[in-house]
C-alpha cells in the first residue's frame, strides 16, 4: 500500500548504492531520529528515560561493537564485559587527571584505550580460530577484571574500590554525576550513539567492512584474495574494543553514576552482550538496535509489565520466572528464524512491498 | 634482579625445602583437574556426536546435583532419588533433542551455541523455581560416599588426603574406562563413533542421528550427574558451580574438542597447574590468580597447537 517504491526512479549510481534507497525509509528514520530527540526528551518520564531508553541505548552501543568482530568479522568474543569495563576506568583516570577538558571527549578518547587492549588480546586471533578463540578472549575478561580489582591506581586507590563519577559540567550544565538529569544524560547519549552508529555503517559498507566479511566468509580464500589477515582482524578488535570501550564509559557515567565496576562488567555482561548480537542478528547494524532492545527492556518489562496486568509476584519467583522466559524466548527466536531479529524485520519489510501479493 | 630472583628461584626454593607443600599442593591440584575433566568429558561427548559446543554441561551438572538433593529432602530415599534423577537427565536429554537440536539441524554452530546458551538460561530458572536458590549439602553419606581424611607422613611432613577426593579420583578413572570400553566394544558405543566421524556416512548407512543424538545427551547428563555428587560433596551444591564449569573450557580447548583423553590430560595439567602457579608464584601479583590463570595457560599452549594437544589436525581447504 504505502509502502511502495514505484515511481522512485535512481538517476546515480550512489542513488542506487544508498543504504536507504527507498523514500519511505528514509521519512522513517527521520520520524524515529524526531522520537528519540523531541518527543522522549519532552514527554517521556523519567522512569521512562533512566530505566529503558538509557540502557537500551548504551547496549546497543556495545552490541555494535560486538556485532562488528562477532557478526562482520566472525570472531567470536567472550570479552566484551572487560572492554567495555577498560572504558570506563580509562575515562573516570582520565577525567580525574584531566578535569578541565570536556567530559565528552574523555568519553569518545577512553575508546581508545579500550582499543588498544583489544588489540593486544586480539593477536591470537591469527593462529587460533573459532571456538579456540573464545578462550582468548575469556582470558581477557578474567585477567582484566582481576586488574580492575588488583590495581588501586586504576580507581584512585578508594577505600571503596568503586568508580566515583564527579560532576561534570557542558554548557554549564552538569552530565555526569548526581546533579545531572536523565534528560540531559540521555541526550549526551543518543547523540554518541547516533554519530557511532554512522561511523559504524559507513565502515562496514566501505572497503573496509568488506574485507572484514571476506575473512567471515573464509580467511584463507580473503587472504589469496589479497587481504592481509593480521591488520583486518587486528582493525575489528580495535574498532569492536573501541565500541565496547565507549559503551562502558557511557555504561558508568551517563548511567549508572559509578559504582562496583567488578559487578558491572563481569562475564555474564559478555553474554548478555552477545545474546543481543545473536538474538538481533549477525551482521547487521540495526540488528544490534533488535537485540539491545529485545534484552535489555524485556526483564524490565516483566518486571513492571506482569504486576500491572494483575499478576503479582514476590521478587525471587518473578527472577526465576525471568530467566526461564529469557531462555524459552531466546529458543524459540533461534529456532524460528535463526538469523536474528534483523531477519524476521527485512522479511517483514519484504511482505509489506508486495502486499497484497504473496511475491 | 629481585624480581627475577623472586620470580625464578625462590618458588623453586619453597619446592625444594618443603616437599610435602609441594605433594599436597599436586594432590589438590590433581582432585581439581580430575573434576574438570569430567565436566569436560561432558563437553567432548556431546560436541563428537552432534558437533554441538555444549555450553549448558556447566548447568546440568548443577541441575543434576540439585533434583538429586531435592528429591532426598522431599524424603525419598538416596538411591530412588539417585534412579529418579537419572530418569529426570534421560527426559531431559529427550526433550533437549526434540524441542532444540532436531529443528536446528544444520544451522551454523554458533546458532547451536547460542541454543544451548537459552538452555543454559531456562534450566537456572527452572532449578532455581523448584530448588530453591540456597546451597544445598550434598547427600554425600547416605550414598556411602567415604568421609574424613587420611593424614600421609612422607618426605617429613604431612600431606592431608580427603578420602572424598580419592573416591572422586577412583569413580572418574572408572567411569572414564567404562566410557571407553563402551565406544570400543558395543553397538552404541560403534554407532557413536560413527557419527561423531560423519553425520551423513552414518545416516547412510542406517544410523539414526536422533536416537544417537539423545543417547548421547543421556551420558552427558549422567556424567553430569556424577560430576554434580562428586563436587557437591566437596563444597556445597549452588549455582555458584555454574561458573567452576566455565573452567572446563581452557580444559577443553588444551585437549582438543574431540579427543576424551584430550580432555582428560588437559584436565590435569589445568588443574595442576593453576594450583601451583597460585601457591608459588601468585603471592607476587596479590594473589587470586585462579580466576584467569588457566585460561592464559590454554592461550599459552593454543600458540604452539592452534588444535589442541589430541585434537584432530585442521585441515581447511578452498
Amino acid at each position: 500500500m504505502f509502502y511502495r517504491e514505484a515511481g522512485q526512479f535512481k538517476t546515480s549510481y550512489a542513488a542506487d548504492m544508498a543504504i536507504f534507497p527507498i523514500l519511505q525509509d528514509r521519512i522513517g528514520l527521520a520520524v524515529i531520529l524526531a522520537i528519540a530527540f523531541i518527543a522522549i526528551p519532552l514527554f517521556g518520564s523519567n522512569f521512562l528515560i533512566q530505566t529503558v531508553m538509557i540502557p537500551f541505548l548504551v547496549f546497543a552501543l556495545a552490541a555494535i561493537g560486538l556485532n562488528i568482530l562477532t557478526g562482520y568479522t566472525g570472531l567470536i568474543s567472550l570479552g566484551s564485559g572487560a572492554f567495555m569495563g577498560v572504558g570506563a576506568y580509562a575515562c573516570y583516570k582520565l577525567t580525574t587527571i584531566f578535569p578541565g577538558v570536556n567530559i565528552i571527549v574523555w568519553i569518545l578518547a577512553s575508546g581508545f584505550f579500550a582499543a588498544a587492549i583489544g588489540v593486544v588480546f586480539g593477536l591470537p586471533s591469527l593462529r587460533i580460530k573459532g571456538f579456540y578463540l573464545t578462550v582468548a578472549t575469556l582470558a581477557a575478561q578474567f585477567f582484566l577484571q582481576w586488574s580492575f580489582v588488583r590495581i588501586p591506581w586504576l580507581y584512585n586507590y578508594n577505600a571503596s574500590g568503586a568508580i566515583e563519577v564527579p560532576q561534570r559540567l557542558l554548557a554549564g550544565i552538569p552530565v555526569t554525576g548526581a546533579n545531572a538529569t536523565p534528560v540531559t544524560r540521555y541526550l549526551v547519549l543518543l547523540s554518541i550513539v547516533i554519530l557511532l552508529t554512522w561511523i559504524a555503517s559507513n565502515l562496514v559498507h566501505g572497503r573496509i567492512g568488506r574485507s572484514w566479511m571476506a575473512v567471515r566468509d573464509m580467511d584463507i580464500a580473503a587472504e589469496l584474495m589479497g587481504i592481509r589477515l593480521l591488520p583486518a582482524k587486528l582493525l575489528s578488535f580495535a574498532v569492536s574494543s573501541f565500541y565496547c570501550g565507549v559503551a562502558g564509559a557511557c555504561m558508568m557515567f551517563l548511567w549508572y553514576g559509578g559504582g562496583e565496576a567488578n559487578d558491572a562488567f563481569n562475564i555474564n555482561q559478555s553474554f548478555t552482550i552477545l545474546f543481543m548480537v545473536i538474538i538481533g542478528g549477525l551482521g547487521s547494524i540495526i540488528g544490534s538496535y533488535f537485540g539491545a532492545a529485545f534484552i535489555s527492556i524485556l526483564p524490565t518489562a516483566l518486571k513492571f509489565g506482569l504486576p500491572a496486568m494483575g499478576i503479582a509476584l514476590s521478587g525471587p519467583v518473578a527472577e526465576h520466572l525471568n530467566y526461564i522466559i529469557l531462555g524459552v524466548l531466546i529458543l524459540f527466536f533461534l529456532i524460528v528464524e535463526p538469523h536474528g531479529l534483523a531477519r524476521l524485520w527485512q522479511v517483514g519489510k519484504q511482505k509489506l512491498r508486495v502486499w497484497p501479493f504473496p511475491y | 634482579m629481585d624480581i627475577l630472583y623472586s620470580i625464578f628461584v625462590d618458588p623453586f626454593m619453597q619446592m625444594g625445602s618443603a616437599p610435602d607443600l609441594l605433594v599436597q599442593t599436586l594432590w589438590e591440584g590433581f582432585v581439581g583437574g580430575i573434576l574438570y575433566a569430567l565436566i569436560a568429558l561432558g563437553f567432548v561427548l556431546i560436541f563428537k556426536a552432534s558437533g554441538v559446543f555444549n555450553f549448558a554441561q556447566g548447568i546440568m551438572v548443577v541441575f543434576a546435583a540439585l533434583t538429586l538433593v531435592g528429591l532426598y529432602e522431599k524424603g525419598v530415599p538416596a538411591f530412588l532419588a539417585l534412579a529418579i534423577t537419572i530418569g529426570v537427565m534421560f527426559v531431559l536429554a529427550y526433550a533437549i533433542e526434540r524441542v532444540v537440536l532436531r529443528p536446528l539441524v544444520n544451522q551454523p554452530d554458533i546458532i547451536l551455541f547460542m541454543a544451548t546458551f537459552g538452555l543454559t538460561y531456562l534450566l537456572i530458572g527452572l532449578g532455581e523455581a523448584i530448588f530453591g536458590g540456597n546451597p544445598k549439602v550434598m547427600i554425600a553419606e547416605q550414598l556411602y560416599l567415604p568421609k574424613g581424611a587420611i593424614d600421609l607422613k612422607i618426605l617429613g611432613g604431612v600431606v592431608t588426603l580427603q578420602k572424598i577426593d580419592i573416591a572422586a579420583a577412583i569413580i572418574a578413572l572408572v567411569m572414564i574406562g567404562a566410557l571407553s570400553l563402551f565406544f570400543q566394544y558395543t553397538r552404541i558405543g560403534r554407532a557413536l563413533r560413527a557419527v561423531a566421524d560423519s553425520h551423513k556416512a552414518a545416516l547412510s548407512v542406517g544410523i539414526s542421528l536422533n536416537q544417537i543424538w539423545v543417547i548421547v545427551w543421556f551420558i552427558a547428563g549422567v556424567v553430569a550427574l556424577i560430576t554434580g555428587i562428586m563436587w557437591g560433596a566437596r563444597s556445597d551444591v549452588s549455582f555458584a558451580l555454574q561458573v567452576v564449569a566455565l573452567k572446563a573450557l581452557p580444559v577443553l580447548i588444551l585437549g582438543g574438542f574431540t579427543s576424551v583423553p584430550g580432555a582428560i590430560v588437559g584436565g590435569l595439567i589445568i588443574g595442576i597447574g593453576e594450583k601451583i602457579g597460585e601457591f608459588y608464584w601468585g603471592p607476587l601479583v596479590g594473589g587470586a590468580t585462579e580466576s584467569w590463570l588457566a585460561y592464559c595457560i590454554a592461550l599459552v599452549f593454543l600458540m604452539f597447537r592452534p588444535q589442541g594437544l589430541f585434537g584432530e589436525r585442521i585441515i581447511e581447504r578452498i
